[in-house]
């Protein structure tokens, strides 16, 4: 299995959360949406543009940007 | 006795819904002193009980990162409601434990709503309140918010939660041995000294410390800096500790055993589902379509101009009624009372600035009701979501594009309910820049002032020109927006983590209840400054006024041109014949001649004719003159006031701004006028000052501090752009 970052994840693949490496608002902002280690993701799609980036996580979709997605480093299925 | 209720909850679990529920029309919607973070109480009567309810903002955790996060936890602390209501999405519940997580380890006496069962139940998720109930140590009470179900269980517990009044007994969870350990040094300390122990519980404050808390922090250090270095000096050895050997920051270890604690929580015979986790729902079916790469875009186009034409269209319906009482008031007044200035000051000091203030309720209304129904549904976020890749580049957010539309990205909108639709912003920077540019945008009060230049002196290519100037306003505007961005709102993004909220059906009380409160707001908060600076405008433009020399000097004129007619004109005039023979007509004409010549004197001589004259070495550079000066004075109180105005100066008279062929006639014989003065004018007029409405608007949303910057701003943004046109179009005589 490989560990890669959430930017580089393909449409409707899945993975798990192995790492999330920022601390600040946006570490804090990511928590609250319930990005942390060991949560099971699923990438539902990109905006027209390629960016931002529209997850699924626990019950909900939410969306981040590239850069942002940068910090999440991924185990993919 | 008083009940004090607090509501608190993620944003998209209903909290606002339930909150309509249980006070009806029976609430009250502020703003806390400062921020732009709406205060919403409600009052509600149940078993013979006052019960007062305060709807928190919606937040996912209690950090102090946001306004609202701050306002939640500070009013829940000082305040000190007998009993919150924890609002809780059963569909999406372990995300939603989270805050509450935080709620009971605050120690807030808590009932859990948990809400949307029926959604829940549709995607095969079951929940065993009681189970829950059982590990949380709170009554966890099956509620649906849209239809009501269970709204009388859960008051009847919140009621027997607030009954026992019981001391606040904060939740502690395990953080691991080695924040365990700090923790305990830390709650020592802070027992020791007493820091804040009568606002917050020793561990709850040693836990902010760990989270890097600022408000907490800097609280610390005000009340007790010894102390505080203390405390700071072990949570950063804490901190270097596991960074060193972890590789993550307190912080995140303390969110790990949160979400650890939920998760096991929840494995203990509370959730149980039916269904594989990945199966896709109605709202990720219709998110195929209405976020796909092609189609998205140009759906997304289509309801926004569908928007767009909802509210500019339907609005003109009552628009017009009002505007006719407002004429029909008018003319009662003309007929009623004597020429002179207290009938100038009520028609167009009073009777103006009243109907400016009314005259945009319907416009509010219905935009507003417009973007409810976006927002409740959940489209808006997926609109910010397309949107975001474009406006990032200029510093703003994917939220910013509804202001933009609604202020005149498609010609002919307004910026005051513009300016008014950035609170669907939630990062504070991109706000205060959307706020800032919006009115940049081709609003409909500048539109007859750009067809009469653009006709006049591009009459062959009107369209083509329309169309460059409405590209030339997004273009001014998305630039500004980057300009402010990178000086007086400097600063990193803010995060854009945001939730796609499933599509819901929006219920017409909450589209009701959202939209009354804008209008009131609106009315309440805008109404009297915008009354009180019309008149100073109309005084500005009114007053000195001529002196009774001048004014007997035009009286006499009027009457030499009279004695000089024939007896039977002058009756045909008096009795108002219809139609008037031609000499008849020619001594009309020429009295009215005088009376423009008059007016134009009496502007001249006024305290904003004054303004403009003294300005036109300044405005020279830009080609303007004394009269288009005075015009554009007259343009702070309301763009279309700019062709009015500027017929007065050209001693035309009354100039209707839909119709001023004559006026336009005038411009092209003038010598002061041509191609490029137009166009420097026209760049002038788009990017100048936003009309005192929008500024008023802007102070609102805002402060007065922002809403003076627009305004100077903006005029000189503005001003360099004329001149630079003017100057190069003479250097090439492009005129």
């Amino acid at each position: 299995m490989d560990t890669i970052c959430l930017r580089q994840m393909h449409k409707n693949q899945h993975g798990i959360i192995t790492a999330i490496s920022v601390a600040g608002e946006l570490g804090r902002r990511l928590r609250e949406m319930g990005l942390v280690p060991g949560t099971r993701i699923k990438v539902c799609g990109r905006a027209p543009l390629r960016d931002p980036v529209a997850i699924r996580i626990l019950d909900s979709t939410i969306t981040l940007r590239n850069n942002e997605a940068d910090h999440i480093l991924v185990e993919i299925e | 006795m008083q009940l004090k209720m607090a509501l608190a909850g993620n944003p998209n679990a209903g909290k606002t819904t339930l909150f309509n529920q249980l006070t009806g029309a029976r609430q009250h919607v502020g703003n806390y002193p400062g921020i732009t973070v709406d205060h919403k109480e409600g009052h509600l009567q149940y078993q013979g009980q006052t019960i007062t309810i305060t709807d928190l903002p919606g937040t996912y955790s209690m950090t102090a990162y946001s306004a609202e996060e701050l306002v939640a936890r500070d009013y829940l602390v000082y305040n000190r409601p007998q009993v919150v209501i924890n609002i809780v999405d059963a569909s999406n519940l372990e995300r939603n434990l989270y805050l509450t997580c935080q709620l009971l380890e605050l120690g807030a006496p808590l009932v859990v709503a948990l809400n949307m069962i029926d959604v829940a139940e549709a995607r095969g998720i079951e929940i065993n309140a009681a189970v829950l109930a059982q590990h949380l140590q709170v009554p966890v009470v099956p509620i649906i918010a849209r239809s009501g179900f269970g709204k009388d269980a859960l008051l009847s517990a919140a009621l027997q939660v607030a009954s026992t009044n019981q001391q606040w007994n904060p939740l502690s969870i395990s953080y691991g041995d080695d924040l365990d350990t700090t923790l305990s040094e830390l709650i020592k300390i802070i027992t020791a000294a007493d820091l804040m122990t009568e606002t917050y519980h020793a561990r709850y404050t040693a836990i902010k410390y760990l989270e890097n808390d600022d408000q907490i922090q800097a609280k610390g250090r005000e009340i007790s800096p010894q102390t505080a270095h203390l405390l700071e000096q072990l949570v950063e050895k804490t901190a270097d500790h596991s960074r060193l050997t972890l590789d993550v920051y307190p912080e995140a270890i303390i969110a790990d055993h949160r979400y650890g604690y939920i998760k096991s929580l929840l494995r203990q015979g509370v959730i149980t589902r039916k269904f594989d986790a990945d199966r896709l729902y109605t709202s990720d079916k219709i998110d195929k379509v209405l976020t796909n790469r092609l189609l998205g875009p140009v759906l997304m186009l289509a309801i926004l101009f569908a928007l767009y034409q909802f509210t500019f269209s339907w609005s003109e319906i009552p628009g017009t009624w009002l505007k006719n009482a407002f004429t029909w008031l008018s003319g009662l007044v003309e007929t009623t009372l004597p020429n002179g200035t207290l009938k100038s000051l009520i028609i167009s000091g009073i009777i103006n600035g009243v109907g400016g203030v009314i005259g945009f309720v319907p416009l509010i209304m219905f935009m507003f009701f417009g973007i409810a129904i976006l927002e409740d549904s959940g489209y808006l976020a997926r609109v910010a979501f397309m949107m975001d890749r474009i406006f990032r580049i200029f510093g703003l957010h994917g939220s910013s594009v509804m202001p933009f539309i609604v202020s005149g990205g498609i010609a002919g909108g307004c910026a005051v309910p513009g300016v008014m639709a950035t609170r669907t912003l939630r990062s504070p920077k991109e706000r205060m820049a959307t706020l800032l540019t919006v009115p940049f945008m081709n609003c409909g009060a500048k539109l007859p002032v750009l067809a009469l230049l653009i006709g006049t002196f591009f009459g062959e290519n009107k369209a083509r020109y329309m169309f460059f100037f409405t590209m030339l306003a997004w273009i001014v505007a998305m630039l500004a927006a980057k300009l402010l961005r990178s000086t007086v709102l400097r600063g990193a993004p803010t995060p854009f983590v945001m939730e796609l909220p499933p599509y819901r059906f929006p219920t017409i009380r909450g589209l009701c209840i959202h939209t009354w409160e804008r209008t009131y707001q609106y009315v309440k908060k805008a109404g009297t400054v915008i009354l009180g600076i019309s008149i100073l405008l109309w005084a500005m433009m009114t007053f000195p006024g001529l002196s009774e020399e001048v004014s007997t000097s035009f009286a006499m004129k009027r009457q030499e041109v009279m004695a000089a007619a024939a007896p039977d004109t002058r009756a045909e005039l008096q009795i108002k014949k219809e139609p008037l023979s031609e000499q008849a007509q020619a001594l009309n004409k020429a009295i009215t001649l005088i009376g423009n010549e008059e007016a134009e004197m009496a502007l001249r001589h006024s305290i904003a004719g004054k303004i403009g004259i003294s300005l036109e070495s300044v405005s020279r550079l830009a080609g303007f003159d004394w009269r288009t000066d005075i015009a554009l004075i007259g343009g702070f109180a309301a763009k279309e006031v700019i062709v009015s105005t500027l017929g007065t100066a050209y001693s035309m008279g009354k100039v209707d701004s839909k119709d001023a062929q004559s006026l336009s006639d005038r411009l092209k014989e003038d010598s002061n006028w041509n191609k490029v003065t137009a166009v420097a004018a026209l760049v002038f007029i788009m990017f100048y000052s936003p009309c005192f409405i929008t500024l008023v608007c802007i102070a609102k949303e805002a402060s007065w501090k922002w809403a003076a910057f627009s305004m100077a701003f903006n005029t000189i943004l503005a001003y360099l752009m004329a001149v630079a046109v003017f100057q190069i179009g003479t250097f090439f005589s492009l005129g």
